[in-house]
């Protein structure tokens, strides 16, 4: 069945590119471990097609390939709504460190607008 | 996490600081802080400019106010809790929140601040729907903001006539809350829900306002569907606080 083949092929090349990003650190684990597990279950049930007919019947879908289609995309979902909750907690975080760097900057100017306290060091440039 | 240096705290008169959110607000800056040092030489008017790319940090700063310069735009919640952070690090007993577009008239303070000096609230909004009514906003604004009223009124069991109003007094309670957590892009509906999860006591007082000096609003007819959307959305789904910060006095 080219179906099953075609998507065999694509989550080895994904599997293939997912591992790469990861040997080239572009890619964290935590995440890769999500891309991982997508692209090696769309290859178990392209290959193992008594299993993909299981799956098909289970879900009422008529043509077994569709399931595999199915399938993907609810990982792609999960993967999706992963990345949203990902995005908002950078974003709080983007917030807090703005907030803390304005304060920060705040203080710094504080401190150097003050006349120096305490002894001056002795200026040893020009003996 | 947050230190709290022992001269920044409290002296024998409340200290009150005024924080004014501006964003690209050059055109009103100057007339907004000068009414505010007008209304009260003690009164410590700080100007959180929202990463703007105008000239409203200079011009603020110039007319003496003192300006914290967030690097990136956060919008106005996020320049608004700036400002309580920077009001309970530096231990204020009071804070007042003044729009940078020059709407909210500093005179109006007194009347603001009386029932937190007094103790009897820890949040005082400037409503513009009590005793004398001089604005009369447009239809569809006016029926965007009777819903939210509604709702917010069940939720925090009292009654709230205005609750977009940015013009607000608040406690050092009251600061504390808003300085660990504040709601996120258009924050005034949402934190009067924080504030009463945190255990604030909340009241209205009736003041007059004015147009705007200079500037726009924020809030497009575009937007206003997302602004809507996101309100009722907070309100519905919010009943969880949000994790807190670790905040200690």
């Amino acid at each position: 069945m080219p179906v099953q083949l075609f998507a065999a092929l694509a989550s080895v090349v994904l599997l293939g590119i997912v591992i790469e990003l990861i040997r080239t650190r572009k890619l964290r684990e935590r995440y890769a471990l999500l891309w991982l597990a997508t692209a090696g279950v769309i290859l178990c049930f392209a290959l193992w097609r008594s299993g993909l007919h299981n799956l098909s019947k289970a879900l009422g879908v008529a043509y077994p390939p569709n399931a595999l289609f199915v399938l993907a995309m609810l990982f792609v979902l999960v993967l999706l709504l992963h990345f949203s909750t990902v995005i908002s907690k950078l974003t709080d975080r983007t917030t807090l460190l703005t907030q803390r760097l304005a304060l920060l900057e705040d203080r710094l100017r504080e401190v150097e607008s003050q006349p120096k306290p305490g002894p001056q060091l002795r200026d040893v440039s020009r003996s | 996490m947050v230190a709290l240096p022992a001269a920044d705290a409290h002296l024998d008169a409340p200290r009150c600081l005024a924080i004014v959110p501006a964003f690209n607000e050059a055109a009103s800056i100057a007339e907004v802080v000068a009414e505010l040092r007008d209304f009260d030489r003690d009164l410590e008017v700080l100007v959180v400019d929202d990463g703007s790319t105008d000239a409203t940090a200079g011009v603020a700063e110039a007319s003496g106010a003192r300006v914290l310069r967030l690097p990136v735009n956060l919008g106005i919640g996020g320049a608004v809790q700036a400002g309580y952070l920077y009001a309970f690090e530096r231990g204020f007993d009071l804070a007042v929140q003044v729009d940078g577009d020059g709407q909210h008239d500093a005179s109006e303070l007194g009347r603001l601040l009386d029932p937190i000096l007094a103790g009897r609230a820890d949040l005082a909004i400037g409503t513009r729907f009590a005793g004398q009514i001089t604005y009369r906003p447009p239809l569809a604004r006016r029926i965007g903001i009777g819903l939210f009223a509604a709702l917010v009124s069940v939720r925090v069991r009292q009654r709230v006539t205005d609750t977009t109003s940015g013009f607000r007094a608040v406690s050092r309670r009251g600061i504390r809350v808003f300085a660990a957590d504040y709601p996120h892009d258009y924050p005034e509906v949402e934190s009067i829900v924080t504030a009463a999860r945190g255990d604030l006591r909340v009241c209205e007082i009736p003041v007059a306002m004015r147009a705007r000096a200079g500037g726009r609003s924020s809030i497009t007819t575009f937007r206003s569907f997302y602004y809507v959307a996101k309100v009722l959305l907070a309100l519905f789904v919010g009943l969880f606080p949000r994790e807190h910060l670790a905040i200690q006095d």
